[in-house]
């Protein structure tokens, strides 16, 4: 039976050790530093990737997917990075090597270290989820806290915005909504309950998100959206705008404003069984004016008495446009640029439309007609 | 022959139904047969002469602005979709 030390030479004599400056002249190599987290915290070797040692073998693959990558791994002085070299070279990887004296010399010596931000003890705990997931991580969970994100309308479609926002972390909401709370928005508008009945819409959700994460700072704007008021609500900074609104004067209104800013605008709307998602990102796609250069004429446009939903369908929509909110804040994944889902949900069927840029856009287009905001009539009186 | 599918906003005009069915070798062609089948759903879509500017039209998922306008080739047994622009959101729930 072999003593903690006697496996330590042992193990030692299996592997490749080198010094601080052989590890800098290993082209192409990647870092490992497979330290706890308290020990990250104080400090790590720039460009490195921290795997905790009791997570090397399930997680070193999706983040070294490449065996004939060298790696590095570092340790405090040199022991668990040892046992973590033996185990990568079981693994397959053609050169693991461990730093010998670890961070310790590493920092003695002179050389650069970085600090992390890092999330604190309550918020790693509340986050989990999220940080266990590669593509977000701490990393990404810390630009979820830094993100801005304006919801415009806190009703049916704001509601579940608002909510997964909040819980997911999203550091500043922003809100803007002239309405009070009715009882006929109950049901579906879950941001809301009987509690905040004939409250603005605005109070009514700051006071639901402030109750599910205190971590998010809530602005207000209990205002309608109009050319008066819509540079100075922007001029707050906000980075995405989840477009909850209902009427086509606002929405045209946002998109102008969006193109002019360089905004990404995730839409979404609704009617009865039917909803739309899609993300309207200048540059990138087209713009809301690509895909309708111009509301319907008042005659023609659906009249309010005519509308009603399916209490959950603005759930499902505004839950679509929350992932693209998400997505866009963390810069992962696929956005529904150029794209717009059509939710049916009586059939439970989804469409996809392919949408293009439209070069003759007037705004986003390659000669724009309209460079200063538009009002137009509201046609659905409220 | 194509099917039409009809968005909710359109169906009162379709009768309720949620598709329709119309042909025609282009866009033109297939539009004016919708019109003459049913005259109150066409005349949502087209005035005669252009696609109203608020509705788009797609043919197996392009939008036939881009790919050609009326002229645009229907290929038989492609599907058809309609969409208007949809105001949506929490008001027209109310």
């Amino acid at each position: 039976m072999a003593t903690y030390r006697e496996l330590l030479q042992e193990t030692k004599t299996e592997i490749e050790e080198v010094d601080a400056r052989e590890a800098q002249e290993l082209d192409g190599a990647a870092w490992i530093d497979v330290r706890r987290h308290d020990e990250w915290d104080e400090g790590y070797i720039p460009g490195s990737i921290h795997i905790p040692r009791g997570s090397l073998e399930s997680r070193i693959e999706s983040r070294v997917p490449d065996r004939s990558q060298p790696v590095v791994l570092y340790c405090a002085s040199g022991e668990r990075s040892a046992f973590a070299a033996k185990t990568l070279a079981e693994l397959g990887y053609e050169r693991p090597v461990s730093l010998v004296g670890g961070f310790t010399d590493w920092k003695r010596n002179g050389y650069e270290i970085a600090l992390p931000r890092t999330l604190s003890p309550e918020k790693r705990a509340r986050y989990s989820r999220h940080t266990l997931i590669p593509e977000i991580g701490e990393e990404g969970q810390l630009r979820l806290l830094d993100s801005k994100i304006l919801l415009l309308g806190a009703g049916g479609l704001g509601s579940p915005a608002a909510l997964y926002l909040a819980a997911a972390g999203v550091g500043h909401i922003g809100i803007v909504d002239a309405d009070i709370v009715d009882e006929s928005n109950l049901q579906r508008q879950i941001v809301h309950s009987l509690n905040t009945l004939g409250t603005p819409k605005v109070d009514s959700a700051k006071r639901t998100i402030e109750a599910l994460n205190p971590d998010v700072q809530v602005t207000t704007y209990r205002e309608r959206l109009t050319s008066e008021n819509i540079d100075e609500i922007l001029d707050d900074g906000w980075e995405i705008v989840v477009d909850g609104t209902d009427n086509f004067p606002t929405r045209y209104l946002l998109n102008d404003a969006a193109v002019w800013r360089n905004i990404p605008v995730v839409y979404g709307s609704i009617y009865r069984f039917e909803g739309q998602v899609s993300v309207f990102k200048a540059g990138d796609g087209p713009c809301y004016r690509c895909l309708f250069p111009a509301p319907p004429p008042p005659e023609l446009a659906p009249s309010c008495s005519e509308g009603g939903v399916l209490g959950v369908l603005p759930g499902v929509v505004g839950s679509l446009q929350t992932n693209e909110a998400l997505k866009l804040a963390l810069g992962i994944g696929e956005p529904l640029i150029g794209r717009l889902l059509i939710f049916d949900a009586l059939a439970g069927e989804f469409d996809e439309m392919r949408i293009k840029r439209n070069p003759d856009c007037p705004v986003c287009g390659e000669h724009p007609t309209i460079t200063e905001y538009v009002d137009y009539v509201e046609f659905c009186a409220r | 022959m194509n099917v039409v599918r009809v968005p909710p906003v359109l169906r009162e005009e379709a009768g309720g139904a949620r598709q329709v069915e119309a042909s025609g070798a282009t866009v033109r062609e297939l539009l004016e047969d919708l019109t003459g089948r049913m005259p109150a759903l066409g005349a949502k879509v087209y005035d005669g002469s252009e696609i109203r500017p608020y509705v788009n039209v797609y043919v197996d998922g392009e939008d036939v602005r881009t790919s050609g306008g009326l002229d645009a080739p229907v290929r038989e047994g492609a599907t058809v979709v309609l969409l208007p622009a949809m105001a949506g959101g929490a008001v027209l729930g109310r």
